[in-house]
């Protein structure tokens, strides 16, 4: 792809970041950078930090320490517009799909197009059909309420909310997590066609090896507060770090590792 | 970039040109869109050719595809030619995927009219009447179930749901009965002064309080209390889907949850009563006392005089059945709930209104069936 040619350009850069809850640290010190139109896998194991990571950018938790910069701007120095502005930029997908129940699929889809954008009530039923459609719903299910959706879909709709405003950047919570494995790798592929139709970064946070293979261009793996490692999936074995080793080359991850690349679930 | 250059409109030979620029994104999407049905209501393309040339759009993102594709769209519809040209090779593929979006496709729901609301009202009333009996019936067989096999019992659950709904909910009975029979009181004893009938303000309040406010003071405070946090309680474990959860393990939600919190009010509803009548007696004596200057024992003896052990048999009596409607009412909107948050919140209040109303009518059927018997 020809964006991704150029040298990379950095949207996101995290530096010595800390944050805890009370006395526990949870990120001690974490650096990673986000670069545009990369899909970034990050991993760890349960309760290393990787959702309080997510969190951490997103401005849902404070941090105690360290330097956030988004687009350039690092969060800290923006007022509110600034916060804001920077908010419309990227889309979260939140783990359980978040969507607001009492909403119907396309009240959710149109949300913040409604508060944001002075576009017409066609266009944002054409723009909501439109998205549903890219995610592999049918544009009847954009009357549905939320409760009436099964778990999948409700992943899909959440994905199509999360690019409501065609982000530059967008933030998946564990996007795979409770689907089968047919559909996790049918929403992997989505996932990856979404990034190249539209060129966002993706920045996912996932157990699942199977999308890391698939769809990451990146991966930073997290463990005790801090990034231990950080590349292409493949390059995961040159990593001593003993919790990578196992979890990349541990009965389960060495499945994956031997075979090819890109190519587990396409076919 | 001004507005107007989104967009631009030419002559050409044999046909029309469009020259898109500049910024073809989200926020730009309100100018843009009444930009194109101003240039579409200019152009009179019927039969032309038409040639849009994008080479000058800078950003591109699915809202500006789908502008384009609506144009081309709306521009064959007229019967034009349409041909793209100059869109940069990594826009490409969103505008393959708009191609495939069609709109029209989607069938919007009915909108409800009258007749279909008058409908729904109504078969919601049957619905209303038919969970709540259904749910009686299932409680009364759970009982009858856990009376025939009493180690099945819930002990422990039905001792919390006491101490939550009853032994917690004494202060604010205490409190609000009390201050209503001085009430009571205090305006029987304003006004029947002038009329030289003091002593029959206590034969007043007396009935009142033992025949109809203590119950129906403690019937309402109970729906508005531990009513809605039956519905409430029940209804979030409805959503998470707990009682399927049980349902799978083999037990009987009915048994375990429904019939201890039902059985708890209906055996504390009367307690309640007892001490909440007492209570407000206890403040129409102090205001006798203190507001009336009447003396303790002429209180004591005109109360003594004015009720019968019938007045507070007639008190009583309703209190069981009373908890059981509110107590099956709560539960059956509870089970009632669905997905949402709103659901939620509607079936709450529906418990607390619905459980009040039937108190009231229950207190009226039972007044109609004690005056018929002579009590």
């Amino acid at each position: 792809m020809e964006h991704q040619d150029k040298k990379p350009e950095t949207i996101a850069e995290i530096r010595d970041l800390v944050t805890g809850f009370g006395d526990k640290i949870v990120l001690d010190g974490l650096s990673l950078d986000i670069r545009r139109s990369e899909t970034l896998g990050i991993v760890g194991g349960s309760g290393s930090g990787k959702s309080t990571l997510l969190r951490t950018i997103i401005g849902l938790l404070p941090k105690k320490s360290g330097t956030i910069r988004l687009f350039g701007q690092d969060i800290d120095e923006l007022g509110d517009a600034g916060r804001r502005s920077i908010e419309r930029r990227w889309g979260v997908m939140f783990q359980r799909g978040a969507l607001f129940s009492s909403l119907t699929v396309m009240q959710n889809l149109q949300f913040q197009m409604r508060e944001v954008l002075d576009v017409s009530q066609r266009l944002m039923d054409e723009m909501a059909i439109a998205r549903l459609q890219m995610v592999g719903l049918s544009g009847d299910d954009a009357y549905k309420m939320p409760s009436e959706l099964s778990g999948g879909m409700i992943k899909r709709a959440a994905l199509a909310r999360a690019l409501a405003l065609d982000p530059e950047l967008v933030f998946l919570d564990e996007p795979t997590s409770g689907l089968d494995p047919i559909s996790a790798g049918e929403f992997d592929q989505l996932i990856g066609t979404l990034q190249r139709t539209l060129g966002v970064s993706v920045v996912m946070v996932t157990h699942d090896l199977q999308s890391l293979y698939a769809i990451t261009d990146r991966v930073a793996v997290i463990s005790g507060g801090k990034v231990v490692a950080d590349g292409p999936v493949e390059t995961m074995s040159q990593s001593d770090d003993p919790w990578v080793q196992s979890y990349f080359f541990g009965t389960r991850g060495s499945a994956f590792a031997d075979e090819p690349r890109r190519t587990k679930r396409m076919e | 970039m001004n507005v107007s250059e989104y967009l631009v409109l030419s002559e050409a030979e044999g046909g029309l040109e469009l020259h898109a620029a500049g910024g073809w994104t989200s926020g730009n999407a309100g100018a843009l869109e009444k930009k194109i049905d101003q240039v579409l209501a200019q152009a009179s393309a019927k039969g032309r050719k038409v040639q849009i040339d994008l080479s000058g759009v800078v950003e591109f993102d699915t809202f500006g595809a789908w502008l384009l594709q609506r144009l081309r769209r709306d521009l064959a519809a007229t019967g034009a030619d349409v041909e793209l040209s100059g869109l940069a090779e990594r826009n490409q593929p969103l505008l393959a995927e708009m191609e495939e979006v069609d709109p029209q496709g989607v069938a919007k729901p009915r909108r409800r009219d009258t007749m279909d609301v008058i409908a729904e009202g109504l078969t919601g009333i049957a619905h209303d009447i038919w969970s709540f009996v259904t749910l009686f019936g299932a409680f009364i067989a759970g009982l009858l179930r856990l009376i025939a096999r009493p180690r099945d019992f819930r002990f422990t659950s039905t001792v919390f749901q006491f101490d939550r709904v009853g032994f917690q909910a004494l202060p604010i009975v205490i409190l609000v009965t009390f201050i209503i029979g001085a009430i009571l009181a205090q305006q029987g004893f304003f006004h029947f002064r002038n009329f030289g009938a003091d002593l029959y303000v206590i034969n007043m309040v007396g009935f009142l309080v033992m025949r109809e406010l203590g119950v129906l003071l403690v019937a309402i405070m109970v729906a508005g209390r531990s009513g809605s946090s039956y519905t409430a309680e029940l209804g979030s474990m409805k959503m998470q889907e707990e009682i399927d959860a049980l349902r799978t393990m083999g037990f009987d939600p009915i048994e375990i949850l429904i019939v201890p919190r039902v059985l708890v009010l209906i055996l504390v509803l009367p307690v309640l009563t007892f001490i909440g009548s007492m209570s407000a007696l206890l403040g129409a004596g102090i205001v006798a006392v203190f507001y009336a200057d009447l003396s303790p024992q002429l209180f004591i003896s005109q109360l003594n005089e004015a009720i019968t052990v019938t007045h507070f048999e007639v008190g009583m009596i309703k209190a069981p059945f009373i908890g059981a409607v509110i107590g099956v009412i709560a539960c059956a909107e509870g089970l009632r709930v669905r997905g949402s948050a709103t659901s939620l919140g509607t079936h709450t209040t529906r418990a607390v209104v619905k459980s009040i109303f039937m108190v009231i009518v229950f207190d009226g059927l039972f007044a109609m069936f004690f005056t018929a018997i002579g009590m």
